[in-house]
């Protein structure tokens, strides 16, 4: 947090609310406020981890796999162990190896086998960077290659090599759901279609990149500065692998430069970090540089989705069946598990009667996938509204019109028994829309789009005329709005610590991740309190200081940090109005809190300041007592059965994007002109923080949709830099219009649900659908690139030629 | 390696480095003078993460040879705060919501500070173009050109 002073209360404008029909009070709740280590960050004093320098701290880095699946043979680390300044090089050799992730199928460092590019083989400490990056080149590793597995149908393919001695079949995990009776959805459907959808590896790209540091205590202790979104589970699994008794580890989080969901997973770069420390005696730090941010750490799931589904004439949704193919890499880390949420679109989105989703998820020798935000849902929703527009098409009615007969409503239980207690689907469509102008721009029928744009484009060129197809399209999104109950506890804990001056210090389990979590905790505690939030001091990093919490991730924070630390102030507050109202010889419902000072509840008369009241509590004549709270805030969401049913968020988030495209007919280049987001986020507690949420939720979906690839052939990685894996700079970015449905969840602190991930989830199915519209191509494969496009638009045009 | 002497201006201040031939500007002024916030994004001039105003001019430190920097000067994100009170570019991202995880945000200032200097009157277009070459994974980018907007003559604020 900022060592400079920085006062907010010039932003915040004051807000009428009638509390009793009586004095008008200032709520901090709605307001743009500044992200409050925002200062430190614009001077460049905040340290990340590749800033912090610990005393004799060394520098680790690893030896990857150069080739997608061999068998090690030897390894000679004599050259790099003879370096000046090398003090440590460690293999599989040297550490015991527990297996660990999600299929327990990786180990920190790789001992017979490698299964991928970037699986790790040795690791060196050194004095310097420059040292270690040469002692890694001096280690010799002799290999045997073994086949190379590219994908899912080789992989599954009879006689196929055996990635994992455990996993003849190369299929290590397999997920069904079902709700209602397919064949039974089948005879009931006017119309059926099917299609299958590709997507492919987005990487994170978090501008700072992966790292720790890992020192050991003369007692054994072992602290580690890590970027873990998980810090809590993290203790608990990295004991198990580095044997160090989980009590004995503490995790400090620096700020992270990025998250996403890539740190909600142990990489083996964080105990390899450990061993090496071990082996040293002496704190050493692991930072990747770009090239292995790339190499080695895990993108988003790369799926192939075969989706069939049907309607009757008026439109209503009769069944859905998918089968989902995942390509797992040679290791499992938790994004095997992304279809969890993916079938939560399928099942619930829209109402469905009949619902069948089966997941085969299958070893290959490419890398590996992990969580990334949003967490198999913009797979899943890329594929569901895609084909919801195929089927709007089929019907010839207006896809927001079928979108509106089949949404979720409130108070609704779905078919996978999820409560919407909220619900402001139908809100968010028709909002995105007006926004829009959907009615005017969608008029074109897009059923003959495909012939139109073939003709434009051939009088186009006669005519010297750019070759453009606008088009307009839309998407929708279902996802937990405050957590998914997967592990034992879905919860956070909050204490609450108030100095003599009215300051207040709120260690909350949550982590921060650039999202703006500090800042939504310290307003609603300075809310509460009646206190400027530049009183509010939020302590978030540090496992030795700060109580339990499952991580961040799930959209989960603002709900369930929010309502704990809402009960923890909540408590406090009681406690300062309790002691007030004797001195103040009022009751204490009569007593509310603003601006720093006890105030009378219905004039708004300033009778105390709350210094004062918290100083008579700690220094009374009779009775000494100090002003602290705790909480313990467990959703009551449950965790889902074997079947996957249940209720596993306290609430759900929804929302609509709308696309508008220009798609250039010549060279396939797709340029989103304008992008309309809704979204049913409960309530907006900082206005400026859900703005920048949701913007660059869509400029990554964008990226996601249009651009970003990590391209993997024969198993290796072939593009790992920022030149030829391309986010979005500046200059791509569509006009973005955002309104935000206030639903106001009755179970969210002042009524707010999550929307971290949900921006991104609906952005490519829009754009897509907007090309449909534009050209009457139905693009079916992430990203789309001009080749892709291209070849489309020459497919329709070939077969436009044949029909005529 | 023999350590060659390296004087420059930093932030307005003479200072004298004895470093290696072969390291960058990134590594002296991360390494050697701890002015950490300047990042490494990249290391390959890709992201912008590193840019800093050398002789008036943003180049990202990670490109630029240290000892090409004998004699210049140059301002990193430390130079712009004065007096205990942020810079009012520093003060536009900061209240425009122009900053997330942060990691990009030295850079991005300074590059935008840069774009001010050279035309006090930048259009949205010039800013956007200006800061193609600073990438930023969180905000979408559109806070970040409101905050430099706000700066330009005539932008609103």
């Amino acid at each position: 947090m900022s060592s400079q002073s920085f006062d907010v209360s010039h932003q915040l404008t004051p807000e009428k609310e009638c509390m009793n029909q009586t004095a008008p009070k200032e709520t901090l709740i709605g307001k743009r406020v500044p992200k409050l280590d925002a200062p430190e960050k614009a001077t460049g004093l905040t340290r990340y981890i590749e800033d912090l320098k610990l005393p004799r701290m060394l520098y680790g880095k690893i030896l990857f796999s150069d080739r997608p699946h061999a068998r090690i043979v030897n390894i000679d680390t004599s050259a790099a162990e003879a370096m000046s300044g090398v003090r440590a090089v460690i293999t599989a050799a040297d550490i015991e190896l527990v297996p660990f992730g999600f299929g327990r199928d990786n180990t920190a460092i790789k001992k017979d086998k490698v299964t991928c590019i970037r699986d790790e083989v040795a690791a060196v400490a050194a004095d310097t960077p420059r040292i270690a990056a040469e002692a890694i080149k001096q280690i010799r590793v002799t290999y045997e290659n073994l086949p190379v597995v590219t994908s899912t149908e080789e992989a599954l393919a009879d006689g196929a090599p055996i990635i994992h001695a455990g996993t003849p079949n190369n299929i290590p995990f397999q997920f069904d759901y079902s709700h209602g009776d397919i064949e039974q959805g089948i005879r009931g459907s006017d119309v059926i279609l099917e299609d299958t959808y590709t997507l492919r590896r987005q990487a994170h790209c978090c501008l700072g990149t992966s790292g720790i540091i890992a020192s050991f205590d003369a007692d054994g202790r072992l602290t580690l500065h890590s970027l873990t979104q998980v810090p809590f589970l993290y203790k608990h699994d990295l004991s198990r692998i580095v044997g160090v008794a989980p009590e004995k580890i503490r995790v400090i989080q620096p700020p992270i430069g990025g998250g996403f969901g890539s740190k909600l997973d142990i990489h083996p770069f964080e105990p390899i970090c450990v061993f090496l420390a071990r082996a040293t005696s002496r704190p050493v730090r692991l930072v990747f540089t770009r090239e292995e941010e790339f190499l080695a750490t895990p993108t988003r799931q790369p799926m192939v989705i075969h989706l069939k589904s049907g309607a009757r004439k008026d439109g209503t949704f009769t069944f859905r069946d998918v089968r989902m193919l995942l390509d797992n890499g040679g290791r499992t880390s938790w994004g095997a598990t992304t279809p969890w949420i993916s079938m939560r679109t399928f099942s619930s989105l829209y109402r469905v009667p009949h619902v069948r989703q089966h997941v085969d998820v299958v070893y290959t020798t490419n890398p590996y996938a992990c969580a990334f935000r949003g967490y198999g849902n913009p797979q899943a929703t890329f594929a569901l509204e895609s084909q919801v527009d195929q089927l709007a098409d089929a019907l010839r009615m207006d896809p927001l019109e079928l979108r509106l007969k089949n949404a979720q409503k409130p108070g609704e239980t779905t078919g996978q028994g999820m409560v919407l207690g909220t619900c402001g689907l139908a809100d968010c469509l028709t909002t995105a829309a007006r926004n829009a102008a959907w009615e005017e721009k969608h008029k074109k029928p897009s059923a003959t789009a495909a012939c139109t744009a073939a003709q434009e484009h051939e009088s186009s060129i006669v005519n010297r005329q750019p070759s453009i197809a606008r088009g307009i399209g839309m998407a929708s999104l279902f996802h937990v709005g405050g957590g998914a109950k997967i592990y034992r506890s879905d919860g956070c804990g909050t204490m609450l610590k108030l100095d003599d001056f009215g300051g207040v210090t709120v260690m909350t389990g949550s982590s921060e991740i650039g999202q703006g979590s500090e800042t939504v905790i310290a307003q609603i505690v300075a809310e509460e309190l009646g206190l400027p939030i530049g009183n509010i001091r939020v302590i978030n990093n540090d496992t030795d200081l700060t109580p339990w919490d499952v991580g961040v991730h799930a959209s989960r924070t603002t709900f369930i940090a929010g309502n704990s630390a809402l009960r923890a102030a909540r408590d406090a507050r009681r406690k300062l109005v309790d002691a007030a109202a004797p001195r103040l010889k009022r009751k204490p419902e009569e007593l509310d809190l603003q601006n720093g000072k006890v105030v009378d509840r219905s004039s708004g008369e300033p009778l105390e300041s709350i210094g004062k009241i918290i100083r008579g509590l700690h220094f009374g004549r009779t009775k000494n007592e100090l002003v602290m709270t705790t909480d313990f805030y467990e959703p009551p969401s449950t965790a889902p059965d074997e079947r996957h049913m249940g209720n596993i968020s306290p609430c759900y988030a929804f929302g609509t994007h709308v696309a508008e495209v220009e798609v250039d007919l010549d060279t396939g280049v797709v340029k989103v002109v304008r992008l309309c987001a809704a979204h049913d986020v409960g309530r907006v507690i900082n206005r400026l923080g859900i703005e920048g949420q949701v913007e660059g939720g869509i400029a990554q979906g964008i990226g996601y949709c249009l651009t970003e690839e990590l391209k993997v052939e024969d198993g290796r990685i072939c593009n790992p830099s920022f030149t030829d894996y391309k986010i979005l700079t500046a200059t791509d970015l569509p006009e973005v219009n955002v309104s935000f449905i206030e639903t106001h969840d009755p179970a969210g602190p002042h009524g707010a649900k999550g929307v971290g991930e949900s921006p991104l989830i609906p952005v490519a199915p829009a754009i897509a659908n907007a090309i449909y519209h534009a050209t009457g191509v139905r693009m079916t494969e992430l990203p789309l690139t001009p080749e892709r496009v291209l070849a489309k638009l020459k497919e329709a045009r070939e077969q436009e030629t044949i029909n005529d | 390696m023999s350590l060659v002497e390296l004087a420059f201006v930093v932030n307005g201040e003479a200072v004298s480095v004895k470093v290696t031939p072969f390291v960058t500007l990134l590594e002296v002024l991360r390494d050697h003078l701890e002015l950490t916030g300047t990042k490494y994004g990249c290391g390959e001039g890709e992201c912008g993460a590193c840019s800093v105003i050398m002789d008036g001019k943003v180049v990202n430190a990670c490109l630029v040879l240290a000892l090409d920097c004998e004699g210049a000067q140059v301002v990193t994100i430390e130079g712009l705060a004065a007096n205990g009170m942020l810079h009012p570019l520093q003060q536009a991202f900061v209240d425009h919501g122009a900053i997330q995880c942060g990691f990009c945000t030295p850079g991005m200032i300074m590059t935008a500070y840069a774009l001010l200097e050279a035309n006090p009157s930048l259009t949205e277009d010039d800013i956007k173009r200006g800061l193609e070459g600073n990438l930023c994974r969180c905000t979408g980018y559109r806070k970040i050109v409101d905050a430099v907007l706000s700066l330009a003559e005539g932008g609103v604020s």
